[in-house]
């Protein structure tokens, strides 16, 4: 067996295992250390999978692919979960105690996410889902204090576990229609012309539109989607990021590999139900969105919205549709931590994240202003941010496939969108704050709003390397 | 002499103005203000440069510079000037600078006013330099939000409701032609009816032969979108509350260049990629535009407060720009794009002293004034001028472009133009009044305190007032370098028969 397939995991796992055993050891005053030490392995876990990720393609039989796709995907997991660790260390600092589990809890979600990225197979698909899950109902309830938090938690775990169970439900019946667990086997049983889409066979149907609803409830796409906002709102704000930025992008990654190698009606049935949870998403979403007062509540439906512009990306197994689902996930990703790393620069860590703590925020923070302008705009696809030429790789690939009038939907949501973004940017630039007093930004979270603005404005300006590369991968795995 | 990187220097000048400002604490006015004016009078001075230089017995594309940019989907940072866009790029300048000078007292949050105003101006560079269909587009959205927020912050008058209304009537109008652009990229890709490749360079683009069908769906969408930022009637409603509402560099800008961002964008991607289309919809764009001209003339007529007088003339005004469009033929779409730059600089001016006495009366009620031309003299001159340009009097630049417009409409829509015309003589009227009304009659004690422009608030008057009486005196300078670029437009429709029905 090659392990150096799974080089990536095995060290994320050590990461986690270690950052257990070093919330043991250290003295109970020096444990704030275990949020430094986890970003700082996470820094070295990326440099990893930039250097060397590993040149085995496949593990277990190819139940495990280290494919391009599903490194793309890893990279930006690590890069997701090293950020939300920067973000994390003044909340933990705040804890009374079980200051390093959060770390440990982040880095084995993080396994989760790369296994899921990676399954080639039902069962490691569901065994990554739930390494996924699992830590992260944990982190959502772990602001004791707030009750709030709690219930989220006990919210977000109901709901997966229900989801869980229709995804499993799904697989069961797929597996039963092909006889094997393996993507190739299943694609292969499905291909044949008892199962393929002018056949409806109803168990290949109905299992492939159970599994795209247990996908569709980790993406929040609508009718899937309301357990998000509640549980944005009371999660602790870091963890919050991670699930807008990690657990989605986690479900995308599952997702496509699911819509493009397994399902066959691709070009038919199923086509019609991703357009359709795309439309959904981005009406709903973005509609609801309009009277949010919560900055999180806020997110929570715009990152409705977005899911249901990324999945324009996978409405055709096309090359130019998967390389602008990769681009929209990288400027996803920045826009959305550098917001939540504003929110939790406030005093109360954000635990309250109401939009009207941001008045005056271009006095109290120029600074912290400017990066949350930048990422706003980038979320709102107004350029020079890198949303603009995000959501326009989406929108002409949808084009080019013959439905303009998709095109044309998306772009009136992002129209309603881009009022409740601009009426933020009017709380942050015009209006007076009672406490005019300036907000001292930490240091960690500095480094984000940097980050994230840099990178937001960098991938708009030079979007030509990104792009290259997101059509590389595109091209590499889909023939 | 087109080695030189001309145009990319005139579009990075403002950007990097605003980027070293950004860099300066707040407190520094001067400093500010030095680096505003540095910046603007740098991008005046190359664009002067480029005027100059421009061949025009070559006439076409140049100063040409190619940047890749994204170069798998034929994304291309290409810029290029021609005799349509070269008039528009040194009209911003002229605007940019002299809008620096009326802003030269600001007090309030001074370093982030030009560091907006600066961003705004460099996505309008980027629109007219552009030779590429969504880099062009994507300049067109840089301005969005610069607009919103100088408009909103340092605006008067209901200015959130203006800024809004204003922003929320743009973006729409955007993404409806950001439809129509979606569609032309598909086309192009289609290697059956288009070119096979990726490509929005606009050259390439309208090699293609686009189907009629094609051509009346596409101009239609840009019709629509571009004409929100004209204002094409009923497109307007935002303009006299946006114009109204910006503080008085900005209303200079957003009258004088923003405005003209439509009619160029509707000009250089509607007419040149779709002449079967344009042919189809000039009628209607004839007929609403003999509205803009005619029943918004009427609109200023009964306006009490003096900067929505100016505002809705502008709308007026831009009616004949787009009767100079619907005719299809070379002497109106010359006067079109010379009515472009005379509105611009006259808007501008009209603007600047309604600004000049806004600022120092703290009121712009036409019923509050009169004998102002006693404190005030110069200011009186200055609106006298901007108002005689206004109403097309010969001399002045304006009347060139209207008689063009005319001189060609006339030959493709006699009753209309003859309509239109009209407006002029309403024109003539309001402005009239109002210079009545505000600044001849007794002297009114109540503005004894007042004092006539001078300094620096006579530099913006002086420069926008030679522009409009030199170009009026000597057309030439200008006109035949837009002949030039208007030419290979107006060839491909010679042969087509306007109107039609699907």
């Amino acid at each position: 067996m090659d392990f150096s397939a799974i080089r990536l995991e095995l060290v994320a796992a050590l990461i986690a295992l270690s950052l257990l055993a070093v919330g043991l050891i250290a003295p109970r005053g020096k444990r704030e250390m275990t949020g430094y030490i986890a970003a700082i392995a996470f820094l070295g876990l990326l440099a990893l999978a930039f250097l060397a990720p590993g040149h085995g393609s496949s593990f277990l039989g190819g139940r495990f692919l280290n494919d391009p796709l599903a490194l793309f995907f890893k990279r930006v997991f690590i890069t997701a979960a090293f950020l939300v660790a920067l973000m994390s260390l003044r909340f933990t600092a705040g804890l009374e105690e079980s200051r390093s589990e959060f770390f440990a809890l982040l880095a084995f979600s993080l396994v989760g996410m790369m296994v899921l990225s990676s399954a080639n197979d039902f069962l490691s698909l569901y065994i990554g889902l739930e390494l996924m899950t699992i830590p992260l109902v944990v982190l959502t309830a772990y602001d004791r204090a707030s009750g709030k938090s709690t219930e989220a938690g006990t919210k977000y775990v109901l709901l997966s576990a229900i989801s869980s169970a229709v995804l499993l439900f799904g697989l069961s019946l797929l597996f039963g229609a092909s006889g094997s667990l393996a993507y190739g086997d299943v694609a292969a049983a499905l291909a044949k012309p008892a199962f393929g889409p002018a056949s409806g066979d109803p168990l290949a149907v109905i299992g492939g539109v159970m599994a795209l609803a247990g996908f569709a409830f980790k993406i929040a796409a609508v009718p899937f989607h309301m357990w998000s906002p509640d549980i944005y709102e009371g999660a602790p704000t870091p963890v919050a990021a991670f699930l807008a930025v990690g657990s989605k992008t986690a479900g995308f990654a599952a997702l496509a590999r699911l819509l493009f190698f397994v399902l066959p009606s691709n070009g038919g049935g199923l086509s019609l139900v991703v357009i359709s949870l795309s439309v959904l998403s981005m009406v709903v979403g973005n509609l609801i969105a309009l009277p949010q007062t919560n900055m999180k509540r806020l997110l929570a439906y715009s990152s409705i919205a977005h899911a249901g512009y990324m999945l324009l990306g996978l409405v055709a197994a096309s090359r130019a549709g998967l390389s602008a689902l990769l681009y929209y996930i990288v400027l996803y990703l920045f826009a959305n931590v550098g917001i939540f790393a504003a929110i939790s620069s406030f005093g109360d860590g954000g635990r309250s994240g109401e939009i009207a703590s941001l008045r005056g925020l271009w006095k109290r923070s120029p600074f912290m202003a400017a990066s949350l302008l930048v990422c706003l705009l980038s979320l709102a696809g107004i350029p020079p941010a890198a949303g603009f030429l995000g959501k326009f790789y989406l929108l002409a690939e949808v084009a080019r496939q013959g439905k303009l009038w998709l095109a044309a939907l998306a772009l009136l949501m992002s129209l309603v969108s881009i009022s409740y973004y601009i009426s933020v940017i009017r709380v942050i630039i015009m209006e007076k704050a009672e406490d005019e007093s300036r907000i001292r930004v930490p240091i960690a979270q500095k480094a984000i709003l940097a980050l994230s603005a840099l990178a937001t404005v960098g991938l708009g300006v030079f979007p030509g390397p990104l792009t290259a590369w997101t059509q590389a991968i595109a091209a590499a795995v889909l023939r | 002499m087109s080695g030189l990187p001309l145009l990319p220097a005139i579009l990075l000048s403002p950007f990097a103005g605003a980027l070293l400002l950004a860099l300066i604490p707040e407190g520094r006015k001067s400093a500010i203000r030095a680096i505003a004016l540095v910046s603007s009078s740098f991008a005046l001075a190359l664009s002067l440069a480029t005027m100059i230089l421009y061949d025009r017995s070559l006439a076409g594309m140049q100063f040409v510079a190619r940047i890749p940019w994204v170069g798998n989907f034929g994304i291309n940072l290409d810029l290029g000037v021609d005799g349509l866009s070269l008039p528009l790029v040194l009209l911003t300048a002229i605007i940019l600078f002299a809008g620096v000078f009326v802003t030269w007292r600001l007090e309030t949050r001074s370093k982030e006013f030009f560091i907006y105003t600066l961003l705004l101006v460099g996505g309008v560079f980027g629109v007219f330099m552009s030779m590429d269909l969504l880099v062009l587009f994507m300049f067109i959205e840089i301005a969005v939000i610069p607009k919103y927020v100088l408009i909103s912050v340092w605006g008067s008058t209901r200015k959130e409701y203006a800024a809004m209304k204003y922003t929320m009537y743009l973006l729409a109008g955007s993404a409806i032609s950001l439809v129509a652009i979606i569609a032309i990229f598909a086309y192009a890709h289609d290697p059956a009816r288009g070119l096979g490749v990726w490509t929005f360079d606009l050259a390439s683009l309208s090699t293609i032969h686009f189907d009629a069908g094609f051509q009346k769906f596409a101009f239609f969408l840009m019709l629509a979108g571009f004409g929100v930022l004209i204002p094409l009637f009923p497109l307007h409603r935002w303009t006299p509350d946006g114009h109204s509402a910006a503080p008085t560099a900005i209303s200079m800008l957003l009258a004088g260049v923003i405005m003209k961002l439509g009619g160029y964008a509707l000009i250089r991607v509607g007419v040149g990629l779709f002449p079967e289309g344009a042919a189809f919809w000039a009628p209607l764009i004839a007929v609403l535009a003999a509205v803009n001209a005619v029943y918004i003339a009427f609109v200023a007529m009964v306006q009490k407060d003096l900067k929505f007088v100016v505002a809705n003339s502008s709308i007026s005004h831009m009616g004949f720009v787009l009767i100079g469009i619907a005719s299809l033929n070379a002497a109106s779409m010359d006067g079109a794009v010379a009515q472009m730059f005379a509105h611009g600089i006259m808007a501008a001016l009209f603007f600047a002293v309604v600004g000049l006495i806004y600022d120092k009366a703290h009121t712009r009620a036409i019923a509050d004034f009169g004998g102002l031309a006693h404190q005030m003299p110069r200011v009186a001159a200055a609106f006298l001028i901007a108002g005689l340009a206004s109403l097309g009097l010969p001399g002045m630049f304006n009347f060139v472009a209207e008689f063009a417009v005319f001189s060609g409409a006339m030959q493709v829509y006699p009753v209309i133009s003859v309509i239109a015309i009209s407006s002029v003589v309403l024109t003539a009227i309001y402005v009239l009044l109002v210079f009545q009304r505000v600044f001849f009659g007794p002297r009114n004690p109540r503005w004894d305190h007042l004092s006539d422009a001078r300094g620096v608030e006579m530099v913006p008057i002086v420069l926008l007032a030679a522009v409009l009486i030199g170009l009026g005196l000597y057309p030439r300078l200008i006109m035949d370098t837009i002949t030039g670029g208007v030419l290979p437009i107006v060839q491909r429709i010679a042969s087509l028969h306007i109107g039609g029905t699907f």
